[in-house]
């Protein structure tokens, strides 16, 4: 880019519009999709509640199960709210290190569990 | 002078610079974040079987709490598209919208954390315990020179660990106790010096509730003062509306996990 240009240049598009603003932007289509994440936010909640009033399953189980569900209300709050699933490559990057070290942090805690000093006395 | 970027997407990321920026900042946030669950993890597993208090969470309250930020999350979504499609009224109704949902977690948040700060335990000299809200102290109450009462609405039991697994237990039967400060070995409420789940949930809850208050004054400059700008450059303040959010939908995020892990598991 050229240093010449200015910040002016840089903010304003050829059209005078922002590149963003030149997608069409449907109200009614969002409202919608909208409504659609919000009954499954509504039902994935009601899933997770009801496995945690499971009898019979022991909490490893349970927290699996609850955890599993979690993670599809955050992909539904993540790829449609957020756009996640219509991102630029940057972004992906980014999320691509913060998962990278997000994993390392979780695989140390579990790992750390296992590695006792000798002679360790539970009671 | 003016900062370049703040419309158009730069050409090396495809993307203008306050969205970089916010997903740079939400990554540490994932970061510290993380951290804190992997404390909850190591302490969870860790705990004595048996000894983890679960059911200490009001769920309907959670739940609540959990269908109010969604609804919040899917607003402040609509209050962008509605700058996008050029319609500022929709934008107005949609943000005041946002904020009124998350005065209304933070008011939710604020009466559990007082639930807990009046919940008492009592171990008494006898070594049975009382447990239950406070419901009043005698205006002589002194538990150093060991004169008055305090009442609780709550139970007695002999065995600590009774107190831990509530959903276990069935049809626990309240009434009012009343003990004698004489009686009593050690009193201590709910706060987060209690034991280490509530030290986990008051941590991890309050920054979160923290997070949610900081967006929510964004999100009120933006619906007040800052619409200034909206009359002088639309699509700046598109841009920082869609920042605000994504913000707003990582506090959801945030939310979506720690439901279950404080009250459900």
């Amino acid at each position: 880019m050229n240093e010449m240009q200015t910040a002016k240049q840089h903010n304003t598009g050829l059209t005078g519009e922002s590149e963003l603003h030149a997608h069409a932007v449907d109200f009614r289509g969002y409202l919608r999709r909208c409504l659609y994440v919000f009954i499954a936010v509504v039902c994935t909640t009601a899933l997770m509640i009801w496995i945690s009033y499971l009898p019979h399953y022991g909490w490893p189980v349970k927290a699996g199960l609850i955890l599993c569900v979690a993670c599809v209300n955050a992909f539904l709050v993540a790829g449609f709210l957020m756009h996640l699933l219509s991102e630029k490559k940057m972004i992906y990057t980014l999320l691509g290190f913060v998962v990278v070290f997000f994993a390392g942090l979780m695989g140390l805690t579990i790992y750390a569990m296992q590695d006792m000093p000798t002679g360790t006395v539970f009671h | 002078m003016e900062i370049p970027y703040v419309v158009q997407p730069r050409p090396d990321t495809g993307i203008y610079n306050a969205k970089v920026g916010i997903w740079l900042f939400l990554a540490s946030e994932v970061m510290l974040f993380g951290a804190l669950f992997s404390a909850y993890v190591l302490l969870r597993v860790g705990a004595v079987p048996g000894e983890w208090p679960h059911g200490w969470l009001n769920v309907t309250l959670g739940t609540i709490n959990t269908l109010v930020l969604a609804l919040s999350a899917i607003t402040t979504l609509l209050a962008w598209v509605a700058c996008k499609t050029r319609q500022f009224d929709k934008f107005k109704f949609f943000h005041a919208c946002t904020l009124l949902l998350a005065l209304t977690f933070l008011c939710i948040k604020a009466y559990e954390y007082h639930d807990k700060w009046i919940h008492y335990e009592i171990k008494l000299n006898d070594g049975t315990f009382a447990d239950g809200h406070l419901v009043e102290k005698s205006p002589d109450f002194d538990l150093g020179k060991k004169t008055g009462t305090v009442t609780l609405h709550g139970r007695t039991v002999k065995d600590e660990t009774l107190l831990y697994d509530l959903r276990a237990q069935q049809n626990i039967e309240l009434r009012e106790v009343t003990v004698a400060a004489a009686d009593i070995k050690q009193m201590e409420n709910y706060g987060p010096w209690h034991n280490t789940y509530l030290a986990l949930y008051f941590t991890l809850t309050g920054l979160h509730a923290l997070h949610i208050l900081g967006g929510s004054i964004v999100i009120g400059f933006l619906w007040g003062p800052g619409r200034k700008l909206w009359k002088t450059d639309p699509d700046h303040f598109t841009n920082r509306i869609e920042v605000s959010g994504l913000f707003w939908h990582f506090v959801d995020l945030v939310w979506i996990f720690l439901f279950p892990v404080l009250y459900l598991m």
